[in-house]
């Protein structure tokens, strides 16, 4: 193993790392007249990392090669799997920064601010490590990377007084929950004297002793806080409200993809030895967070919030695959990340398009009444994006269903999958609220205002995704899934 | 067979006309859907012309492996022509239902309507049991917007019980349908249909599919989002609620539960026995009280689609060939008397029967089509109820006289409340002087009613066009199911055999030329 595989292994993050260094020497010279120039080169270094990804995903680079740092980090293609969705995100949030934070949407502190974009990047390469970890050292190290970038992100606005408030949350919280995580390895650690992953998997064979469970616990805990599955989801609804739009988009897909990958690498890896330990844990998570975030979403009148709950219960459908605890589940697990994070942002892209001539954003459902009659366009974008969340076929929302569930059933959980199939017919209640409110309802004629080029973009490509037309990716998106669940359970 | 996909293709055009009617003004959204459903109309005279009785149990099969997890397969047998022939016969009616009626956002309108075509067309054509469940399922969303946007005034609240009462019925199955395919190996319909799962799990799976089609027929308990939504929808809606959308649970029994799960069909009869006497006795009197012209139709289509249920679980070609007829007629005869309601609704804008009478003085077309769908809904001899209902029942009664008798009584009370409707609606005293002012049919509702009437006549008096396709295919059925058939209680005495039984596949009497009309 010598150094020169091991940093051509880490090509985009060495690409990341770099655009991020010289973009904060442009950010401090150039100041935030230079912040729109440099979200786009921003996302074009995501572009070019991505690019790099590709060979590795299409031959499904698995096996020791992967290895890189004597064993710190392992570029299998399920890590390159979830850079590949993390940087797609991240270019979408990138995209639809700058029509927010330069309209009025952005309150007193309008114009956007060049180290969004610095940011983002530096949190997408936290998550490159977290996806990539191999070690419970570098797994802390791009986790850390990640939320602290995130804290900030979520304060951006640091004159709106929801938006530091999201951020103070978000902070204190995460902070917790990276404390819990952190005592979870430590104990695990002290039982079984490692912090590599096949080390500790190596020490946690056979009966588990009562500390190593503890050890186990207390690091499912940490990443169930950062997956924001139920019970630790509570910071959801808040932050999601309170933190700008398009940093409440990034919150709900990249972050998220890197969460779940760092999660189901950790459990199958790590604990891969100890099914029977964790199963139950995640059954429960999943079935918690599809009904608390079915249940929870029911009430809301701010679309953020819905959408926050939104999330946290697909986040109940991901686990879902995770439970199942085969190379089926985790490539349906991978499936489905890919799809959601589709409607998610194009979820999040459309609301930033509900906006008045002055540009102030629209956040409620009183506000959208009706819209299928003002704005026909963005009103059927969020009937596709809503109707496939639900999901309800022909939208592609349906198939990542359809795929978790039918892992779900092949390994026999049957009664586990009809319980969890039948509480996602509560969260189709809400989904189809919004298509009553935009369809059915009187118009108010509020929404007004013009959307950028970017916007429709984004909303147009996430809705042909998703549209019956998405089921031709099939396919190509469950071979590249099959092979990074391969090679996650390559070591297993 | 010839290469050209004929069913791909009756897909494709509503769908083209689904998309282009989106982009259009009113007229051309009009026009546009005329024009797609009508084009579909003349695929399906193909399709039937084109369909060879006696030939291949699937006919203009085709395959494609364009999804992960299931492939696009098409093909039908007879029992699905027919069914796909009823929906095809009945859009360009809707359409031309809603020529006037509907006056805002037509474009989406008739969208909504020519995309729900394609997917009834793709649920009757499925050959892959998750292709199916898609188009099944799909049909939510343009009959969800089709309520909600165009009905009447408690429509969001039909419209949410519409959907989430079927999402509910529905997801189960798609469990089931998960277990059998990994049981199976195979995701192809025709060969699950000779796939014998094991006894122990039939039970579950027979549930699972049940819940949801025992919620689409829909059977009672679970029929009560069935008046709201017929209630709320607009003419059309109902139209297509009746006439197609309750036909898919008809279908899901002949082609999922009773080849698919013989042994627990035959151990579940009792319960469909049950339900489906207390529907025909139940619905029909809650029929009778109605004040509701929709209300009551769709309390009469609950209790005319029991029969078709236990038609369906009689295990005997009677039986299975009356429900079949049963749902044609129902399809038909429902949909035009929604069509009825439909014209002097839009003359009077109201539904209560109080508000009308005598009207056959001044609309005496009208009040005879009317009197012709009233007596084909009762089960007169010589309209397609009486063929479909005396089938039905005659096969009923070779399982059990009791239901027979109870089931029968949904005759008589059918005669009652459609009867008594007819009697307050055309004759009687005139005492609303605006409902005596309305003015006889117009063309446009002419070139609606006299089509159907005319299929409804055919139906009864020459039913054969109609049995010969399906014939063979419920000869197959009976086969499959007949190791499981439950023990008859009817004591019936065999006679001296007759030269030739009633449903001989007679290939060589020029049966062909007759059933392609």
């Amino acid at each position: 193993m010598d150094f020169a595989t091991s940093f051509a292994l880490i090509t985009p993050e060495l690409i990341l790392t770099g655009a991020g260094l010289v973009l904060l020497l442009w950010t401090a010279w150039a100041g935030d007249k230079a912040a729109k120039p440099i979200a786009y080169v921003a996302a074009l270094t995501f572009f070019a990392a991505g690019l790099t990804l590709v060979p590795g995903l299409h031959s499904g680079a698995t096996g020791p090669d992967t290895l890189a740092f004597l064993g710190l980090l392992k570029i299998d293609s399920f890590a390159l799997f979830s850079k590949a969705l993390i940087y797609l995100a991240a270019i979408g949030c990138l995209l639809i920064a700058p029509a927010f934070f330069n309209s009025e949407a952005a309150g007193v502190e309008q114009g956007m601010r060049a180290e969004y974009s610095v940011l983002i990047l530096f949190a997408a390469l936290g998550m490159s490590i977290m996806v990539s970890a191999n070690d419970f050292m570098s797994l802390y190290l791009g986790l850390e990377l990640n939320s602290l970038a995130a804290y900030v992100l979520a304060s951006i606005l640091r004159a709106d007084t929801r938006s530091a408030e999201a951020g103070l949350k978000y902070f204190v919280l995460g902070a917790l929950a990276s404390g819990i995580l952190l005592y979870g390895m430590s104990l695990l650690y002290g039982f079984t004297g490692g912090t590599d992953f096949a080390g500790v998997r190596a020490g946690l064979t056979g009966e588990l002793g009562t500390g190593a469970l503890f050890g186990l616990i207390f690091v499912m805990a940490g990443l169930a806080f950062k997956i924001a599955a139920v019970p630790f989801h509570m910071w959801t609804p808040d932050v999601y409200e309170g933190a700008p739009t398009p940093v409440t988009a990034f919150f709900a897909t990249a972050p998220k993809v890197a969460a779940v990958a760092l999660t189901a690498r950790v459990v199958f890896e790590v604990f891969g030895a100890q099914v029977e330990a964790w199963r139950q844990i995640v059954m429960f998570t999943a079935l918690a967070s599809i009904i608390f975030g079915a249940l929870g979403a029911i009430g809301q009148e701010n679309l953020k919030r819905l959408l926050a709950y939104s999330s946290i219960n697909n986040i109940g459908f991901i686990l879902l695959g995770l439970a199942v605890a085969n190379e089926a589940g985790a490539s349906s697990m991978l499936i489905y990340l890919f799809i959601y994070v589709a409607m998610s942002l194009g979820s999040f892209t459309a609301l930033l398009m509900l906006r008045s001539d002055s540009g102030d954003l629209y956040e409620t459902f009183g506000d959208i009444s009706g819209l299928a009659v003002t704005r026909p366009a963005i009103a059927w974008g969020l009937l596709f994006l809503m109707f496939s969340m639900a999901g309800i076929p022909p939208l592609l929302g349906f198939y990542s269903k359809f795929v978790v569930f039918q892992a779900t059933v092949e390994a026999g959980l049957i009664a586990f999958a009809a319980i969890a199939i039948a509480a996602s017919v509560i969260g189709a209640f809400y989904y189809i609220k919004f298509v009553k409110v935009m369809f059915f309802d009187e118009p108010t004629d509020l929404v007004t205002g013009k959307s950028g080029v970017a916007n429709w973009t984004i909303l147009f490509l996430t809705a042909a995704i998703i549209s019956p037309l998405g089921y031709l990716l099939t396919p190509s998106l469950s071979d590249l899934a099959n092979k990074a669940a391969g090679a996650l359970f390559l070591s297993v | 067979m010839d290469a050209f996909p004929l069913l791909s293709t009756m897909m494709l055009v509503p769908l083209a006309g689904a998309i282009v009617a989106l982009f259009v003004g009113a007229n051309a959204a009009r026009w546009t859907a005329v024009i797609a459903t009508l084009v579909t109309f003349g695929l399906g005279v193909l399709l039937w012309t084109g369909y060879e009785i006696g030939g291949a149990q699937w006919q203009f099969t085709e395959r494609a492996e364009l999804f992960a997890g299931f492939s696009y397969a098409l093909g039908i047998d007879g029992i699905a022509l027919l069914l796909i022939m009823l929906s095809v016969f009945l859009m360009p009616i809707c359409i031309a239902a809603s020529w006037g009626a509907i006056q805002k956002r037509v474009g989406e309108y008739m969208s909504a309507f020519l995309f729900m075509e394609t997917l009834m067309i793709g649920t009757f054509a499925a050959q892959d049991i998750f292709l199916f469940y898609v188009f099944f399922e799909a049909g939510l969303i343009p009959m969800y917007l089709i309520i909600g946007v165009w009905g009447g005034d408690n429509r969001i609240y039909a419209s949410y019980k519409f959907f989430l009462y079927t999402l509910l019925g529905s997801v189960l199955m798609l469990i089931a349908m998960f277990w059998m395919v990994a049981q199976a190996g195979t995701s192809d319909i025709p060969t699950l249909m000779q796939y014998d799962f094991p006894a122990g799990a039939q039970t579950w799976l027979w549930l699972a599919f049940f819940a949801s089609f025992a919620v689409k027929v829909p059977m009672w308990p679970f029929h009560t989002w069935l008046p709201d939504a017929h209630v709320q929808a607009p003419t059309a809606g109902s139209v297509i609620l009746a006439g197609v959308l309750l036909k898919l649970g008809g279908y899901g029994f002949l082609r999922f539960s009773l080849p698919m799960f013989p042994q627990a069909s035959a151990d579940f009869a009792w319960l469909v026995f049950v339900l489906s006497m207390v529907a025909v006795v139940y619905t029909s009197l809650v029929a009778l009280v109605q004040h509701d012209m929709k209300k009551l139709i769709a309390y009469s289509s609950v209790a005319h689609m029991a029969i078709v249920t236990v038609g369906l679980f009689s295990f005997n070609v009677q039986g299975l060939e009356g429900s079949m007829i049963i749902m044609l007629s129902h399809g038909l005869v429902s949909g035009a008397l929604f069509l009825c309601v439909g014209v002097i609704y839009d003359r009077l804008h109201t539904r209560e029967i109080d508000r009308y009478g005598a009207i056959s003085n001044n609309m005496p077309y009208y009040a005879l089509f009317f009197l012709l769908f009233t007596m084909a809904s009762i089960g007169l001899p010589g309209t397609s109820g009486f063929v479909g209902e005396f089938l039905s029942l005659a096969g009923i009664y070779q399982v059990s006289t009791t239901v027979a008798l109870i089931c029968t009584t949904g005759i008589i009370l059918g005669a009652a409340y459609m009867l008594y409707l007819y009697r307050r609606v055309a004759f009687g005293p005139e005492k609303n002087e605006d409902a005596q002012a309305m003015g006889d049919i117009t063309a446009r509702e002419w070139a609606m009613l006299a089509p159907i009437a005319a299929v409804v006549m055919w139906m009864g008096v020459y039913p054969e066009s109609f049995l010969a396709p399906m014939r063979a295919d419920i000869a197959v059925l009976d086969a499959r199911i007949a190791s499981a058939t439950p023990e008859s209680d009817s004591q019936l005495v065999v006679g001296p055999p007759k030269a030739k039984a009633a449903n001989a596949v007679s290939a060589v009497e020029g049966h062909n030329e007759e059933g392609a009309h």
